[in-house]
């Protein structure tokens, strides 16, 4: 089970917080600063799994995370997750996430992007097409609808303004290359 | 008021959607907290509005505060207003919100039911989902059971879109609903085989998640997963059942011998890592679930070990990572495999990566032995100077004193080494753990006697040393040592050499800076030396020394009775007062040393920290029974309230002190101390036995290596545990050298005889003999201890309430409540099965229901039979089910196998796979050697385990031939305890060419009477790889072989697996027949490919497949009236035949019965026996078997003559070959 996704910036400011479990608001704050500390202190030459026991009250825990450019995407498995299975997944959403990043809200591809993938904490799809594909009818239904604000393009642009620095373009994990994907409209 | 609405719509305009939302809390970094509760502010004015979309957007700018950590669930309602709009836009900002605030608490919650109904059976497929993610989020256990059943019909949705999202939400119900597990589950079962992978993977991810929390109750789905195994390619579901195998294994270890081959192949063949790594573990799980039963698995091991060191030696850190993780599982079991990768362990704590390094200290701690454990610690100690300020230093200290305490201290040979190793820790600064090492100071010297000289000699230099380590006292951790040392030096004063210089030591006024606990103990040891001193000095006549002792003591208290600590003073105090007095009486020239050291006699023995919890309750006492009689009624004067202070009294007794006068309380006193007294374990205030045996003649009792005290505490240049290592370098040297020269005396005496061995001679663990005897006194249990109680599991795990039987069938009352709404939208299902509620319901019983006809579609007239045998029937016949798809040879009855060997029950299939071998492989025995197990490759090494494993049963096979002659005693059921009997195996041969082998074996099924299942291993003898094995037979008009649905009558059966060169594989083939009475052959074929470097070529093996009659038997015990009874009622036919010239005695001659032909030993009187076995049909048949001189007679009964004649016409040609 993924108990809970969380993705910050480098700075510790939640860009999504998915529990999958009912924490209170203060609790999930304190458990994404723990997590913000945790990672930060760990140079990316590092591997990328954590046990973080006392982090969720569960000895079986385990944070498995990336760090992209300025964002980190962390997901916290227990036992029956496979690691190297999670970071594969971590892969898929990120690219997924550049896939999707045209004309449609930033914040709003966020928060609904998780829920192709990961359902109730078990993993829903791994094939990105599939992904796209739904997220994207689900766009256009919306758009059919009218949308939910009449301006979405000067908020994109608000969330777009800020510089990133470069991005290696090659992690290796495992036995697979991936094409770490462009994340300049993300953030 | 038309107005009204059109200004509020204006305004609206102006409202801030949720992008200005992210970017005002941008602009406002430094007010943030300000600006947001403006904001919010803001959406609750929002939130009042009617218009829909104006609600969507506050709810949505309110999920996103949510997440920066504010609380919405006040919002809880209008989330629902949002939930409930019809447009999709705002439908799933509505779930969303809700997903993220809305829990178990939330009241509101119920509101909802109707809405979500009505979303899941939307005809958008979208709102559905939105609806399903939502509620995965937030099910109650009150969703769960009213949305159960419109969930479980979206598991057959003609979307697979939908139909994966049903299913993984399924599990969310069952955790809060477990009672809809049992209706749901063949439905979910279902879902393993969709044609959608999606689906498929999803079914798979619940059962996984299911069976994880209980597994047993999933074993009976194994032979489906590993059928998916088998098949599938998607690496996500591979690694989910690999796993889920992972935690079936060890409850069932025939399942791990059957998927060792295919990880194996599996870990060969895939290159993602991933899948790789998760093979590697479940096979180290199989190997531990098999590590009692079969000890041969060596090949795997190795395999295993080899890939994670690939891992290990990975530049990728997460892969580094993993294998370091997977090794400490393999080290539990296999340490020796592990040992041999010390030098890679050992690197790996140099790694920057502070995870990795702290896996490789786990696997250290489990890599130690006697041999290298100073080694080991030596290079910790490095990494400890190296790691100088960081908390990874405080983790390589407790693992330092971890791997060497453990087990009670096993590994280690020279405590003066250790205690050596402890004061270099002391030199830490800035550790927290200085109570571990102090711990483990007291605790060796308490335990290992013979180290107690050196002990105190160390500490007394340590509390020399003091302001050294207590430099900054109350902010240093360190100086907890002192709190050891102090005692170690009070209570072992005897050791002392200059006790005199320690009791100064510990009397400097620098002590008050210590925290109060350690002066405590600094106040109560300086009497025991003081003790100790006064005694000294009174023996050898040194008064003045004496009272000048005491002066001191005077002199210098008085700084600790005016300690802030209260401990502290009143020991002082006390003290103090105590030593005046000694004072006085030292004036009046009163001897008082024996008086004064009387206070400390007797030693303190450590006792186990679960002494107390396992005192066993006498026999005979009642805890709950009054001690005294309970006030009587005639005490009482008023006749009314008297009953009612009883019944008062007799609820609240427990709880109430009963009042005793003066002089009982003075009777039980003395009765108790009585009791103590005569109790052993009863620590006295008189000095024990134990302390006076030690008081005698010292210590020099136990036998001691000379100890060079003359090693300096602090050797400029070099720590002082170095010089341990080297002198137990040299110790162990010369030892060796002794040894060596020993055998070399033996070697001549024995000549040549393990020349080989000795010339290749390395240090094996029994080898290194202890540098002194060490008796660590074990900790003090009571007497009857009772065994430990295992932990009870958390009534309060949520996982416990779905432990649930799922193999039982469906009771009619096991339904998914179905709400009838008057709410018409229920109906309006966009798929064909919704409509019909009831219909619904009854589907999965109904499959149940199918899938028992068709596995006994002839016994119709036992279907009459009442509900609840047949339901116990079911649950048997699923077990046995399982049972026989993981036996993969002749079922356990009690067959004549040898009781003498080992690993028996588990090793059923490669035994009778390695009898047929044996004569083959004799030849090679020959030129078997032990010592050249590691050089050979994988695939020989494979063979060699058989061949070992075959020895040992030729062994047995000679003695058996010996043992002959002996007199034959009565048996029961022809087991025999004290005479092995030759190894039988019931495969045969079946057809045999140059590439493949095929040998089987025939079985009936007791639950089903017109079946018998054909086990048929095919062994590759080629070199090449056979693949596309399909197995196919001419059915005859009573015989036929059971296809899988859906194909036709000449259609082969593929088999399930491939095999590589030199393996050999089994599988199973079900029959079904008509009448059982006449033996039968069947014709088939068997095609395959043959692979190799040069091609693939199509191959074709005919076969005749020979169905005797003593295969439709099952091994069927019978008492002996039972058996009389059958006997006498008359209805049986009968026959007989007599076969000469048997030679084999007769105990083998029924265990060739019993195993050949199925049947069981009734009673056996000298050399006549009656056995019994009973046909899948049902019938019964008796033998009486008597033995002549050199001849057998077998008379026999049975319910139908021609099968009795056709059954006694095979014993005979068994026989005959007797």
């Amino acid at each position: 089970m993924i108990n809970a996704i969380l993705v910050f910036n480098n700075h510790g400011k939640p860009r999504l917080v998915r529990f999958y479990q009912h924490l209170a608001e203060e609790v999930q704050q304190q458990i994404i600063r723990d997590t913000f500390h945790l990672v930060l202190k760990r140079d990316d030459h590092i591997c990328n799994f954590l046990e973080c026991g006392s982090l969720f009250g569960g000895s079986d825990y385990k944070l498995i995370y990336r760090h992209y450019a300025t964002l980190y995407f962390v997901f916290c498995v227990d036992s029956s997750e496979s690691e190297l299975g999670i970071l594969d997944l971590i892969q898929v959403f990120v690219e997924t996430l550049d896939k999707c990043f045209e004309n449609v809200c930033e914040l709003d591809l966020i928060f609904h992007m998780d829920k192709e993938m990961v359902i109730g904490g078990m993993v829903l799809e791994t094939n990105m097409n599939e992904i796209v594909a739904q997220v994207e009818a689900q766009g256009k239904l919306e758009k059919a609808e009218g949308g939910l604000s009449a301006a979405p393009s000067r908020a994109v642009s608000a969330v777009k303004n800020i510089n990133l620095p470069e991005i290696p373009r090659n992690i290796n994990i495992g036995d697979i290359n991936i094409k770490v994907p462009n994340l300049s409209q993300f953030m | 008021m038309a107005l009204k609405m059109v200004k509020g719509s204006i305004d609206r305009m102006f409202d801030k959607n949720l992008q200005d939302l992210v970017r005002g809390i941008r602009n406002h970094k430094e007010d943030e907290a300000k600006y947001i509760s403006q904001c919010i502010d803001e959406i609750k004015q929002e939130l009042k509005q009617d218009n829909i979309a104006v609600k969507a957007n506050a709810v949505c700018k309110l999920t996103y505060l949510q997440m920066l950590g504010y609380d919405i669930s006040w919002a809880a309602f209008n989330i629902i207003e949002v939930m409930s709009a019809s447009k999709f836009t705002f439908k799933r900002i509505g779930y969303l919100a809700a997903s993220q605030c809305f829990h178990e608490g939330t009241d509101v919650i119920m509101l909802t039911t109707n809405q979500i109904r009505k979303d899941l059976s939307s005809p958008n497929q979208y709102d559905t989902g939105v609806a399903l993610t939502g509620l995965s989020c937030f099910v109650t256990p009150d969703l769960a059971r009213d949305l159960a059943n419109d969930i479980m019909t979206l598991m057959s949705h003609t979307k697979p879109y939908i139909r994966k999202k049903a299913v993984l939400i399924m599990y969310k119900v069952f955790l809060k609903y477990p009672e809809s597990l049992r209706p749901a589950f063949p439905r979910l079962k279902e879902k393993l085989e969709d044609p959608d992978p999606g689906v498929q993977s999803a079914a798979v991810n619940v059962i996984c998640e299911l069976a994880r929390r209980n597994p047993k109750n999933y074993l009976s789905l194994a032979p489906l997963f590993f059928k998916l195994m088998t098949s599938s390619t998607n690496n996500w579901v591979l690694i989910k059942i690999i796993k889920l195998f992972g935690a079936l294994t060890p409850l069932e270890p025939r399942l791990g011998k059957k998927l060792i081959e295919p990880l194996t192949n599996l870990i060969h063949s895939t290159s993602a890592m991933s899948l790789l790594y998760e093979c590697v573990n479940t096979v180290i799980a199989v190997l531990i679930s098999l590590s009692s039963g079969m000890p041969n698995h060596s090949a795997s091991i190795q395999l295993c070990v080899q890939k994670l060191r690939i891992l290990i030696e990975d530049s990728d850190q997460n892969l580094k990572y993993l294998g370091l993780l997977a090794m400490s599982k393999i080290l539990k079991t296999h340490p020796k495999s592990v040992q041999s990768h010390k030098d890679l362990i050992l690197q790996c704590l140099d790694d920057k990566d502070e995870s990795i390094r702290l896996r490789a200290l786990d696997l250290l701690y489990g890599m130690v032995s006697k041999k290298n454990l100073m080694e080991i610690v030596k290079k910790l100690m490095i990494h400890v100077d190296k790691a100088e300020g960081t908390t990874y230093r405080d983790e390589l200290l407790t693992k330092i004193i971890d791997i060497c305490s453990q087990s009670n201290y096993q590994y280690i040979t020279n405590f003066e080494w250790y205690i050596s190793i402890l004061v270099e820790l002391t030199r830490l600064e800035g550790t927290r753990h200085g109570h571990l090492i102090a711990a483990q100071m007291l605790d060796v010297a308490i335990r290992v006697k013979a180290i107690r000289r050196f002990a105190v000699s160390q500490m007394a230099t340590l509390l020399d040393n003091a302001h050294l380590i207590a430099s900054n006292a109350q902010r240093n951790g360190i100086c907890e040592v002192l709190y050891a040392a102090a005692w170690i030096c009070g209570e072992f004063s005897e050791h002392l050499e200059e006790a005199n210089q320690t009791l100064e030591a510990m009397l400097r006024p620098k002590v008050t800076t210590l925290p109060g606990h350690i002066q405590a103990v600094y106040v109560q040891n300086m009497v025991k030396l003081y003790a100790s001193i006064l005694q000294q000095k009174e023996q050898a006549g040194e008064k003045e020394a004496a009272q000048e002792i005491t002066q001191l003591m005077i002199e210098r208290l008085p700084q600790f009775v005016q300690s802030a600590d209260l401990e502290v003073q009143e020991r002082a105090s006390c003290i103090l007062q105590l030593i005046k007095y000694i004072q006085k009486l030292q004036i009046k020239e009163v001897p008082v040393a024996e008086e004064v050291i009387a206070l400390f006699a007797g030693e303190l023995n450590p006792v186990a920290p679960k002494a107390q919890k396992k005192v066993p309750v006498p026999e005979g006492l009642d805890l709950d029974a009054w001690i005294n009689e309970p006030p009587s009624d005639s005490e009482s004067e008023d006749e009314k309230p008297k009953t009612i202070f009883h019944e008062e009294e007799q609820r609240h007794s427990r709880h109430r002190q009963p009042e005793i006068d003066e002089e009982e309380l003075a009777r039980r006193r003395e009765a108790r101390k009585q009791e103590q007294a005569n109790n052993p374990f009863y620590i006295k205030s008189s000095p024990s036995p134990q302390k006076r045996y030690q008081d005698t003649p010292g210590v020099e009792h136990i036998p001691v290596v000379q100890i060079d005290l003359s090693v300096p505490l602090k050797v400029p240049g070099m720590p002082m545990s170095d010089q341990y290592v080297k002198l137990e370098e040299e110790r162990r040297h010369k030892q060796k050298l002794e040894k060596d020269k020993k055998k070399k005396k033996q070697k001549k005496e024995k000549r040549g005889k393990h020349h080989r061995h000795n010339s290749l001679h390395t240090e094996s663990e029994e080898d290194i003999a202890p540098a002194h005897h060490v008796d660590i006194i074990t900790e003090e249990m009571p007497e009857n201890a009772l065994p430990s109680d295992e932990d009870d599991k958390d009534p309060n795990d949520p996982y416990k309430a779905l432990d649930i039987d799922l193999d039982k069938p469906l009771a009619d009352s096991e339904k998914l409540p179905v709400q009838r709404h008057r709410n018409v939208e229920t109906l309006k299902s966009p798929d064909s099965e919704a409509p019909l509620v009831e219909k619904k319901i009854k589907k999965p019983k109904k499959k149940e229901k199918k899938h028992k006809d068709k596995e006994r579609d002839k016994g119709k007239k036992k279907e009459k039979e009442k509900k609840v045998v047949e339901e116990e029937e079911e649950k048997e016949k699923k077990g046995e089910d399982l049972d026989f798809w993981l036996s993969t040879a002749p079922a356990p009855a009690p067959t004549p196998q040898p009781q003498s060997e080992p690993g028996m029950d588990t090793a059923v299939v490669a035994e009778s796979q390695e009898v047929k071998k044996e004569v083959r492989e004799e030849q090679d025995e020959e030129e078997e050697d032990e010592g050249r197990k590691s050089s050979k490759h994988k695939k020989k090494k494979h063979k060699k385990e058989k061949e070992e494993k075959s020895k040992d049963k030729k062994k047995s096979k000679k003695k058996s031939h010996h043992s002959e002659e002996e007199p034959p005693e009565s048996v029961q059921n022809g087991t025999l305890e004290d005479e092995p009997l030759p190894p039988m195996s019931s495969y045969c041969l079946l057809a045999e060419n140059p590439y493949i082998k095929m040998t089987y074996d025939i079985q009936g099924n007791l639950q089903n009477d017109s079946q018998v299942t054909v086990s048929i291993i095919f062994e590759n003898k080629s070199t090449s790889f056979l693949k596309s094995m399909e197995l196919n037979v001419l059915d005859s008009l009573n015989t036929k072989m059971l296809r899988p649905e859906g194909s036709s009558v000449h259609d082969g059966i593929p088999v399930p697996f491939q095999l590589p060169p030199g393996i050999s594989n089994e599988a199973q083939f079900v029959f079904t027949l008509q009448s059982i009475v006449m033996a039968q052959k069947l014709k088939g074929t068997l095609s395959f490919i043959v692979k190799n470097d040069e091609g693939s070529t199509h191959e074709k093996l005919d076969f005749k497949l020979h169905f005797s009659c003593a295969s439709y038997l099952i091994t069927t015990p019978c008492y002996s009236d039972a058996f009389a009874k059958l006997l006498e009622s008359g209805d049986l036919h009968m026959s007989s035949i007599k076969v000469d010239g048997i030679s084999i005695s007769f105990q083998h001659l029924l265990a060739k019965i019993c195993f050949h032909h199925h049947f069981s030993v009734v009673e056996r009187v000298d050399s006549c026996a009656s056995m019994y076995s009973r046909s899948i049909q049902g019938h019964h048949v008796c033998l009486l078997v008597k033995k002549g001189e050199n001849s057998v007679s077998i008379d026999g009964k049975c319910n139908d003559s021609t099968l009795l004649s056709n059954l006694l016409d095979e014993m005979k040609e068994t026989l005959s070959k007797c």
